[in-house]
């Protein structure tokens, strides 16, 4: 395993570190130490490595990652896995506003809770958190799928496009545009994908699947209260 | 009486009001008809206090010119010097502001890199990433950061030349990108992760960054996924262009991007075009004061747009202090936009050559603002590229010629002192004083 204490050598030398690593490298194995709320750490990977940042991280942790996987060994500040093209982010402990936003590939993975806008405008990503999500998440959401153990905050889902929301507690209220829908065999299916790739123990029969009604797709002024 | 006598009686004259003239009564009409605003494409058509109404002064006995044709007069300059280890060198001061791939078709894309690239400056993307046409074809592209993010990532990210941060534009300060379902083909879909055909309006704030504290951080993401190579530029609508650029560069930009009212945009709501932000020409006094006062002007360099067309405008806003100026409307009238050949076609559609605005609508007769593949093969991109470059090296000289007039070697070393404004508005805009006079409006308190 690789060490790196960031306090120590700084975020520069860090990510210019583990961009130069390619797909053949064989320092596969990394642990960061010493993050203290440190933004832009492990920003625009492209190598199929493990990352694990031991302690909690400030704002853009594995911005755009594509193949890497991260563990955030802490909380993760707004904007974790922000547009993530693919590999996969762990946060173990919860993650700030914005979590996957604009995300369009790999998977998520946050085992404490979400606050707001989570997963907003994503585009492809799967998001799997355990615990609770905050208000307006999945805003303006494209692709992709946002899975919630606990609890869902006020507007889930607003002005939704194509991406799917499950959650197994309560929704607050739900944004505009965004309905309940049937859970048929191929989301089950799906769900039970998703647990297995985030190490999740869930029953995918306890969720309810949420959608975009489609209405807001061309604008009718007498749709115009809903905007 | 009798009828000899009534018709001897002079009548009044119907005159039409000032304030409920005929394009307004047609728009109450059209509003109460259909219920939704008036959608369009393209900057404030109204008239504004402009480049027109500022003239440059000439060499005179206190300073005399350079020889047209056998003293040189630059027109290179480097934009992105502050942080970026590669900083982008134009051949001229004008760059080709960010337009869509989906507001504008693959072909125009093409046609403007081609241009842009044989005149030696920078083209854009826009709200719709980054296509093979135009990175292909521009040897220098600027990669727009916008709110809706359609297609982001890394690797164009990586092989962009500068990332503009855009914040807003000039048509619509405040406003987000619109793009309605015609325009939506499967191609423009794909690259947005939208379904084909619906109607697309992105967001007008970014999704995972809101304030200047934020955006500093932002930008320090942006530099560390492209290694600190890429000058980082943020672009603002001519909103409060003082605090803007005040904000942009403590943020960390490399370079600022101003763009007035008379910008143009593929679509929005008529009324926000014509009534929200500030003209052009009011927008950069201001912020090259903010650079001034934080001793940045020319470390960080602005560019400005909204309404450029001539020579004569890119010396002026050179002039008032911007290093270079960014055209997008003018760049599509070259490639052939509105062109009168297509008359006929532009009647069909119930407007004329010079008006047409419904870019959203995706019939351009001219092929430039449409995914239509019969439309768009009127477009021919090495045809286009070359009227572009023709048109960018006309202003350059345009621009040279004044700068020269003026005793300047370089057309950035034109000054404010060089110009005299024709109004009070003007004069107060641009703060150069009335012609004939010593007096500027409103001087030293924006």
């Amino acid at each position: 395993m690789q060490h790196f204490d960031l306090e120590a050598e700084g975020l520069r030398k860090l990510n210019q570190t583990l961009h130069a690593l390619g797909d053949d490298t064989n320092q596969k194995t990394w642990e960061v130490i010493n993050p203290r709320g440190s933004h832009a750490i492990a920003v625009g990977l492209d190598a199929p490595i493990e990352v694990t940042i031991k302690g909690s991280t400030g704002y853009y942790c594995g911005g755009m990652n594509k193949q890497a996987t991260i563990i955030v060994d802490g909380s993760a500040g707004p904007g974790v896995a922000e547009n993530m093209m693919s590999g996969k982010v762990v946060v173990e402990g919860d993650a700030s506003q914005y979590a996957g936003a604009t995300g369009r590939g790999g998977l998520l993975v946050i085992k404490g809770n979400a606050a707001s806008r989570c997963g907003i405008s994503m585009k492809g990503i799967n998001i799997v958190v355990q615990g609770n999500i905050g208000h307006m998440s999945a805003f303006m959401a494209q692709k992709g799928n946002l899975v919630v153990l606990g609890d869902a905050g006020e507007a889930l889902g607003d002005s939704l496009y194509e991406a799917q929301i499950f959650v197994r507690g309560s929704v607050k209220s739900l944004g505009a545009d965004c309905i309940e829908k049937e859970m048929r065999p191929e989301h089950l299916e799906l769900l039970t994908t998703l647990f297995a790739e985030a190490g999740v123990e869930a029953k995918p029969e306890e969720f309810k699947r949420y959608g975009s009604a489609r209405k807001l797709y061309h604008f009718d002024i007498d749709n115009a209260d809903s905007y | 009486m009798d009828d000899a006598r009534k018709k001897a009686i002079p009548s009044t004259e119907p005159i039409k009001s000032a304030t409920f003239t005929d394009p307004i009564n047609a728009e109450i009409r059209r509003a109460a008809a259909t219920g939704i605003y008036d959608i369009r494409g393209g900057g404030a058509k109204r008239k504004l206090p402009h480049f027109d109404d500022l003239l440059f002064l000439g060499a005179s006995i206190s300073r005399y010119p350079l020889e047209g044709y056998r003293e040189k007069c630059a027109t290179n300059v480097t934009l992105g010097t502050r942080f970026a280890k590669t900083p982008i060198e134009l051949d001229i001061p004008i760059t080709i502001a960010g337009m869509s791939f989906g507001a504008l078709s693959g072909a125009a894309k093409e046609a403007l890199g081609r241009g842009a690239t044989m005149a030696g400056t920078s083209t854009t993307t826009g709200d719709g990433g980054m296509t093979e046409e135009e990175r292909g074809h521009s040897k220098l592209l600027v990669y727009q950061y916008l709110p809706s993010r359609y297609g982001m990532n890394p690797d164009d990210l990586r092989r962009a030349d500068a990332i503009e941060v855009v914040v807003g534009q000039g048509a619509k300060p405040g406003g987000g990108g619109m793009l309605l379902g015609q325009k939506i083909s499967d191609r423009v879909a794909g690259m947005r992760d939208l379904p084909a055909g619906i109607d697309q309006r992105s967001a007008c704030r970014h999704p995972d960054w809101t304030g200047p504290d934020d955006l500093e951080i932002k930008i320090l993401e942006l530099r560390e996924i492209t290694n600190w190579e890429k000058p980082i530029y943020v672009k603002i609508g001519g909103a409060r262009p003082y605090f803007d650029t005040t904000l942009a560069v403590k943020a960390g930009a490399d370079v600022v991007v101003i763009d007035g009212m008379q910008g143009g945009t593929a679509a929005t709501q008529d009324v926000f075009i014509e009534h929200v932000g500030q003209p052009t020409l009011a927008c950069i006094r201001p912020a090259v004061k903010a650079l001034q006062d934080l001793d940045m002007h020319r470390e960080v360099q602005l560019i400005v747009s909204g309404g450029i067309r001539t020579g004569a405008d890119v010396a002026k806003a050179l002039a008032l202090g911007a290093d270079a100026v960014s055209i997008g409307s003018a760049a599509l009238i070259a490639l052939g936009d509105n062109n009168p050949v297509w008359e006929e076609e532009y009647k069909k559609l119930g407007t004329t050559a010079g008006a047409y605005d419904d870019w959203h609508e995706g019939r351009d007769p001219a092929g430039i603002t449409t995914q239509d593949p019969e439309l768009m093969s009127r477009l021919d991109p090495i045809a286009g590229g070359r009227r572009l470059r023709n048109y960018l090296k006309v202003m350059t000289l345009e621009a040279q010629t004044i700068a020269r007039a003026c005793g300047k070697s370089h057309v950035n070393n034109l000054e404010p002192e060089d110009l005299c404004a024709l109004t009070i508005e003007a004069s107060a805009m641009a703060g150069v004083p009335l012609a004939g006079t010593n007096w500027i409006p409103g001087q030293g308190n924006f």
